[in-house]
């Protein structure tokens, strides 16, 4: 069962609109290393993981995605908020203002949908926390290229602590790793 | 389990009594919550939900206190070992074949 708390992780107060970066930061809602593919992700594979331990980490780490999805869609609303069609045009969004308005939909920054295809759950611990350490590793780098891209600190600061975030999963599901391989009942000889 | 209002006090002390209580209890919260939502003038409701949210409280207490953490992120304290993770505590998902 889910409670839902009425604050954000980490605060956020962007006062300009900015298209261009809310095009950007778009990839880490819908694209295929986003805050949804993975909190889809980790609540998916948790059910066939083989300890409680691991069952915690992706129940826990799934959870804390979906306010990191609250996050990066607070700062796509906040980007967006108040452009006028003119600014929409000429940032290249008029196809997703036609579809879409200022409101908030899981696309990448090319515009393409939000697709589970994006994330695997097989039933095995190995192939399943593998997974769930690259991705943490490739959001870990597109938000270290949306930095690279920002100028307004009231952007560059979320997106640090979000990066931040992908390095510790990325640490937790190593751990979780860890207790996989070196479980006593596993099999060692092929 | 002293110190509660009526309603909790009912049932037996097993981890599945509680769990059901706490199932029925929680989905009436739900849907008084939608309920209100629409009709946050409804003082009658409101009074319901409200009687609701301290039964709730103290069913929570009560078997965090026998059983350990119902919810993640701060929301109860625990022994060493972390008992978030404890093999004693299934995951909701697990059913009784195994």
């Amino acid at each position: 069962m889910w409670y839902y708390e009425k604050r954000l992780e980490y605060p956020i107060n962007i006062k300009k609109c900015d298209l261009r970066m809310a095009k950007l930061i778009a990839a880490q809602l819908g694209g295929p290393d986003g805050e949804l593919g993975a909190a889809l992700r980790y609540i998916c594979q948790r059910y066939s993981m083989p300890t409680s331990k691991i069952k915690g980490v992706l129940t826990d780490i799934g959870t804390e995605e979906l306010a990191h999805v609250e996050m990066i869609s607070t700062m796509m609303f906040q980007l967006m908020q108040d452009a006028t069609v003119d600014e929409i045009e000429k940032a290249g969004l008029s196809p997703y203002f036609t579809q879409h308005g200022r409101a908030v939909y899981p696309v990448d920054s090319s515009g393409v949908p939000f697709t589970a295809a994006y994330f695997q759950s097989v039933e095995d611990a190995v192939t399943n926390l593998h997974e769930d350490m690259a991705a943490e590793q490739k959001a870990r780098v597109t938000y270290e290229r949306l930095m690279q891209q920002a100028d307004d600190p009231d952007i560059i600061e979320p997106l640090r602590f979000l990066r931040q975030r992908e390095v510790i999963h990325f640490q937790r599901f190593g751990e979780a790793l860890d207790e996989v391989n070196f479980r006593k009942d596993r099999k060692t000889i092929y | 389990m002293n110190n509660s209002c009526s309603p909790c006090k009912q049932g037996g002390h097993s981890q599945d009594d509680y769990m059901l209580k706490i199932q029925q209890i929680g989905f009436l919260l739900v849907d008084l919550n939608l309920y209100l939502d629409t009709h946050p003038d409804c003082a009658q409701a409101i009074d319901d939900y409200n009687a609701l949210v301290c039964t709730m409280q103290e069913l929570r207490e009560a078997y965090i206190r026998q059983h350990g953490p119902l919810m993640n992120f701060g929301t109860a304290p625990s022994s060493v070992p972390w008992q978030w993770v404890d093999d004693s505590m299934p995951w909701p998902w697990e059913n009784k074949r195994r």
